[in-house]
């Protein structure tokens, strides 16, 4: 076609492209559906039941027709997508071929594929399942994920407007321009490629205000205008979800919004009639998009069928194009009729009422419109049936909603524009009013503005014009042209008892298709309340819910930007070859190269460990011990300054929570470290009950996690070790004893904190030191103590050498059901405390006796390593479950800790462990948690 | 996404608090094990008005009692729950 006044197409920007195989061609801005259609391609798709030929039927984002592959990536929507050079496009759903589908032949059993049939037929019997799955899979819609998919990372975005317009027409774009004019930030976000709505295409009278108002947005700095990008959900308190596409990468954005104006305009609806289908039947706004927006002729001899101006318009625009309009049916007027179309690869003729058939490859439909009330929906508003209109309009909206332009009513575009300025300049007057009252619940130094004076803005009525109810012919065809549904499908679905519409809905799959019922729930539900003989008011719709289009999992997922944290001493772990170990956020070292040789090293000479990661808590105050005494089970009021006590932590309901141990460093000074992953849970938890129940205590709580390097210096030498590098600390034996702390100077540097514990089990000094000195120290440990056979273990050799030990890991060795006793912390639970947390629950664990028992186990067969999680069994029962196991290194046989259930955990009973190749092994519950020095006279040394 | 409003910090995304539930009142260490259970497992699980505690973890690490409708989530008041007792 010639050039066209509105064409959206740059002529000298030519852009080739595959189809099936085939070159063609097309301009820069035209749509992959567009330029084929203008290379003279009808079919693009086969449906997803019956393999029917499908062509153009709205020419939009939701044509239900459309969806292709292109290169690797699948269900992309021919009519949206913009045409690039280069660009493999080929149908999906067909096989061997889009023009010969071998699967067509559904059609002919098509009267057995009725709603409920894979229900009704695939069930049994049950062994062949697998194999209907993999039948149906090939006769699935959909296209395929390439093997050379790119993942597109794409960071989310969050936006602050004051007002978002939804929908970028001539009411969206004027309410844009009316709200920055009160001083609102605006964000304009509209689907198509370019801001005009209807107007883009509705004819050459328009084109010149469309350009106007254009023209004012974009000169205007408080309005951000984004193409391209659909409002795809609103949630709670106007938290508002956008999808900006840019091709195959979309970026989500999430705004906060102050007031949000929904002109998301109309969706026109299809008529339903038999042959509604062949390509060739369009919609009269596809046929103006064609023809104005891309300047492609839609066919050669038409027939329009009317029931409103823009069916009318489309008579004269094609009659303007060079396309033969054979016969105008204007529904409007009493016993005029379309009765069915005809054809096999695209409509050939056309029959009206009486029996005349015209022959027409062509055949446009005008009947009517659907508000797109998605939006509104989302913001709790259950919009109403006008009949008069034939349409569903807005019921009442909460004070941070508008709506404006066609989801309101109708007017020539004077009408409309004035009806967006004035709900524009009432949605900036909100928006500026909520940012005020948001600036006083904000706590600042200057009192905030106060709320912008002035009355709220007239809003002029925008009346829906008066539309017949016309839903479906005398024929029937298809109403849901995603999932394959007719009108008979819905009327069997009412008739087998299906009579509410959401039960219709789930029961026929009718609007659940990837068009999510904009084209066909107005139908669906017109065609049930005449099976059901209800009104459509009556009927109500299905419920709305986000997203309103689709949304890519990338966009979803976002970038992948989870916080790391390291350790000081990080970086010499890798020039030193660790082997890296993702523990929650941590990156720890998890050996340097043979976990057995660094127990050996460390149980017979010494070993250093990076534990850094510890939690970390320092606690200062008067009523420090108070709270100790509080939230650890066992007793603190005696602790003594310069000790050192292991506490266990339980919740309310006797679980514990975490371990670790306190050291009391000064008079009003405790000093506390909690497992790793453990220590945000435990410092919330302790700022609970300060805040909750003890808000008088004098306790000022600081976490230092990331304040202190941590060391672990353990073995037989390691006194020897320390007395090189410790200044201020006398380390012998009996001044600095077991479970005991000390301010000291180490390598130099002052500030640290020593703690003779023993995770390990071997003599062994803790060092807690300023985190800015801890790769000082490493080092400095490393170089003082050659001689000694110091080397660096890694947590591998560290969770060895604690399992050997019986030193249970919280998480590890008990579950979220695992309550004191059962972990065999018993003997610290102080029942005679008047209060401390999970209390009640203890006493009556204790007195009941748990159900389950944590336990050391050695399998019979030494060198047998049962795996963790492996189950005991007692025959078919479940009696327990191995909670850790490592081969020992120390002793040369496999250990075990084990949860069994408590009449199996005395010392000697034999426990039968299930294996992964299904045979029982034969193990023993040891006496001691400690396979190894059950005395401590290691650790005490 | 529901804005709270925190006193001490202004209004903020939910997602910087961590919901605690609907306020519930402990019971004394030697209470009867049936009011131990209603402390721990049983919610009103009211619809309307409600009671709950959020708390403000990524901000300022404050606990706040806050007055919420569960069926419109409309927010009535926050406050600092060590208000009043200090």
């Amino acid at each position: 076609m010639p050039v066209q006044p509105g064409e959206v197409i740059d002529r000298s920007d030519i852009r080739r492209f595959a189809w099936n195989g085939r070159h063609v061609s097309g301009f820069g801005g035209d749509t992959v559906a567009s330029a084929l259609a203008a290379s003279g391609v009808s079919v693009f798709s086969r449906s997803f039941k019956y393999h029917r030929p499908r062509g153009i039927l709205t020419a939009d984002h939701h044509d239900p027709n459309l969806f292709v592959q292109v290169g690797d990536e699948p269900n992309v929507r021919a009519g949206h997508r913009l045409v690039e050079e280069a660009m493999v496009v080929e149908a999906q759903n067909a096989w061997p071929s889009l023009r010969f589908d071998l699967r067509s032949a559904n059609r002919l059993v098509g009267r057995f594929l009725t709603p409920g049939f894979y229900y009704k037929t695939f069930m049994g019997p049950r062994p062949l399942r697998p194999l209907y799955q993999r039948v149906l899979r090939r006769f699935g819609a959909g296209g395929t994920v390439g093997d050379g998919a790119t993942q597109v990372h794409s960071q989310k975005r969050y936006a602050h407007p004051d007002v978002l317009v939804a929908g970028g027409g001539p009411a969206g774009m004027a309410a844009a321009i009316a709200a920055a004019a009160t001083g609102a930030r605006v964000l304009l976000v509209e689907e198509n490629h370019q801001l005009g709505g209807h107007l883009r295409y509705a004819g050459d009278a328009t084109l010149g205000l469309v350009a106007e108002l254009r023209d004012v947005v974009a000169a205007t700095d408080n309005i951000e205008v984004l193409t391209d990008a659909v409002v795809a959900g609103r949630y709670d308190h106007n938290w508002v979800a956008i999808v900006h596409r840019d091709g195959a990468r979309e970026q989500l954005i999430k705004a906060r919004v102050k007031c949000l104006v929904v002109a998301a305009g109309t969706i026109e609806r299809p008529f339903v009639f038999e042959g509604n289908d062949l390509p060739g039947v369009m919609l009269s706004g596809a046929a103006l998009r064609l023809t104005n927006l891309w300047a492609v002729a839609p066919g050669s001899r038409a027939v329009v069928v009317t029931a409103n101006e823009s069916g009318d318009s489309v008579v004269e625009r094609l009659e303007r194009s060079g396309v033969a309009v054979a016969e105008v049916v204007d529904l409007r007027t009493t016993g005029r009729r379309l009765v069915r179309a005809r054809g096999r690869q695209r409509v050939e003729e056309v029959e009206v009422a009486g029996g005349r058939r015209i022959e027409a490859d062509l055949l446009v439909t005008a009947v009517g419109w659907t508000t797109a009330t998605s939006l509104l929906n989302m913001a709790g508003d259950r919009p109403i049936y006008h009949p008069p209109a034939a349409r569903f309009l807005p019921g009442s909206l909460p004070d941070d909603v508008m709506a404006t332009g066609g989801i309101v009513g109708d007017g020539s575009p004077d009408q409309i524009i004035a009806h967006g300025r004035a709900v524009g300049t009432e949605a900036g007057r909100r928006a500026l009013r909520r940012a005020s009252q948001l600036a006083q619940l904000t706590p600042r130094a200057l009192a905030p503005s106060p709320a912008p004076a002035g009355e709220a803005a007239a809003i002029p009525r925008l009346e829906p014009a008066d539309h017949p109810e016309i839903f479906a012919g005398p024929t029937d065809g298809f109403v849901d042209f995603s999932e394959d549904i007719r009108g008979k499908d819905l009327a069997l679905a009412a008739a087998e008892g299906y009579d509410s519409i959401e039960l219709s809905k789930r029961y026929t799959t009718a609007t659940m298709g990837p068009i999510q019922g904009k084209l066909e729930a107005v139908n669906a539900i017109a065609i049930h309340a005449a099976a059901t003989g209800a009104t459509i008011a009556g009927t109500g719709t299905t419920t709305w819910r986000p997203p309103y289009a689709p949304v890519t999992l990338g966009a979803l997922a976002g970038g992948d930007d989870d916080p790391v944290r390291r350790s000081p001493i990080h970086d010499w772990h890798v020039e030193h070859g660790a082997t890296p170990l993702l523990a929650g956020q941590w990156i720890r070292p998890d050996h340097y190269g043979d976990p057995s040789a660094e127990v050996r090293n460390t149980r017979s000479n010494v070993g250093i460990v990076d534990v850094s990661p510890l939690g970390k808590i320092d606690l200062r105050g008067a009523d420090v011990s108070k709270l100790l005494e509080f939230v650890l089970i066992n007793r603190w009021s005696e602790l003594a300054i310069g000790r050192v006590r292991y506490g266990a932590m339980c919740a309310e309901d006797g679980v514990v929570l975490d371990d670790g141990i306190t050291a009391r460093l000064a008079e009003d000074r405790y000093y506390m470290t909690t497992t790793s992953s453990g220590a945000g849970r435990v410092w919330n938890w302790l700022d609970e009950w300060l805040q909750t129940f003890f808000p008088r205590w004098d306790v000022r709580m600081t976490a230092v996690t990331d304040g202190y390097a941590a060391i672990n210096v353990a073995g037989p030498a390691s006194r020897r070790l320390l007395e090189r590098l410790v200044e201020g600390v006398d380390l012998a034996r009996d001044a600095f004893g077991y479970m005991h702390a000390r301010p000291g100077t180490v390598a130099g540097v002052a500030d640290c904190i020593l703690l003779r514990i023993g995770f390990t089990g071997e003599l062994s000094f803790e060092l807690h030191v300023p985190a800015g000195f801890g790769l000082h120290v490493w080092k400095s440990l490393l170089d003082a103590g050659a001689d000694l056979g110091v080397a660096p273990f890694g947590i591998e050799a560290q969770r060895i050498m604690r399992l050997e030990k019986g030193h249970l890991i919280v998480g590890q060795d008990t579950d979220g059901l695992t309550k004191a006793h059962a972990a065999a912390l018993g003997w610290a639970v102080k029942t005679d405390k008047p209060d401390f947390a999970g209390r009640p629950e203890l006493v009556w664990e204790g007195e009941s006796g748990p159900e389950r028992m944590l336990v050391a186990v050695q399998p019979a067969d030494p060198q047998l390593v049962p795996p963790e999680a492996g189950q005991i069994v007692d025959g078919a029962r479940i009696v327990g479950r191995i909670t850790s196991s490592r081969m020992s290194p120390t002793l040369k046989r496999g250990v075990c800790l084990a949860l069994v259930d408590a009449e199996l955990a005395r010392p000697g009973t034999s426990l039968a462990i299930r294996l992964p190749d299904g045979s029982n092994a034969v193990a023993r519950v040891m006496e001691h948690h400690a396979h190894f020095d059950p005395e401590g006279e290691r650790l005490r040394g | 996404m529901l804005l709270i409003h925190c006193p001490h910090c202004g209004p903020r995304n939910a997602d910087e608090f961590s919901f605690g539930g609907e306020l519930v009142p402990r019971p004394g260490p030697d209470s009867e094990p049936e009011s131990w259970r209603d402390y721990l497992y049983t919610k009103e699980n009211l619809a309307g008005w409600e009671r709950e505690q959020w708390f403000h973890l990524s901000g300022c690490r404050r606990f706040l009692e806050v007055e919420r409708h569960t069926i419109t989530n409309e927010i009535h008041s926050v406050r600092d729950v060590t208000k009043g007792t200090a």
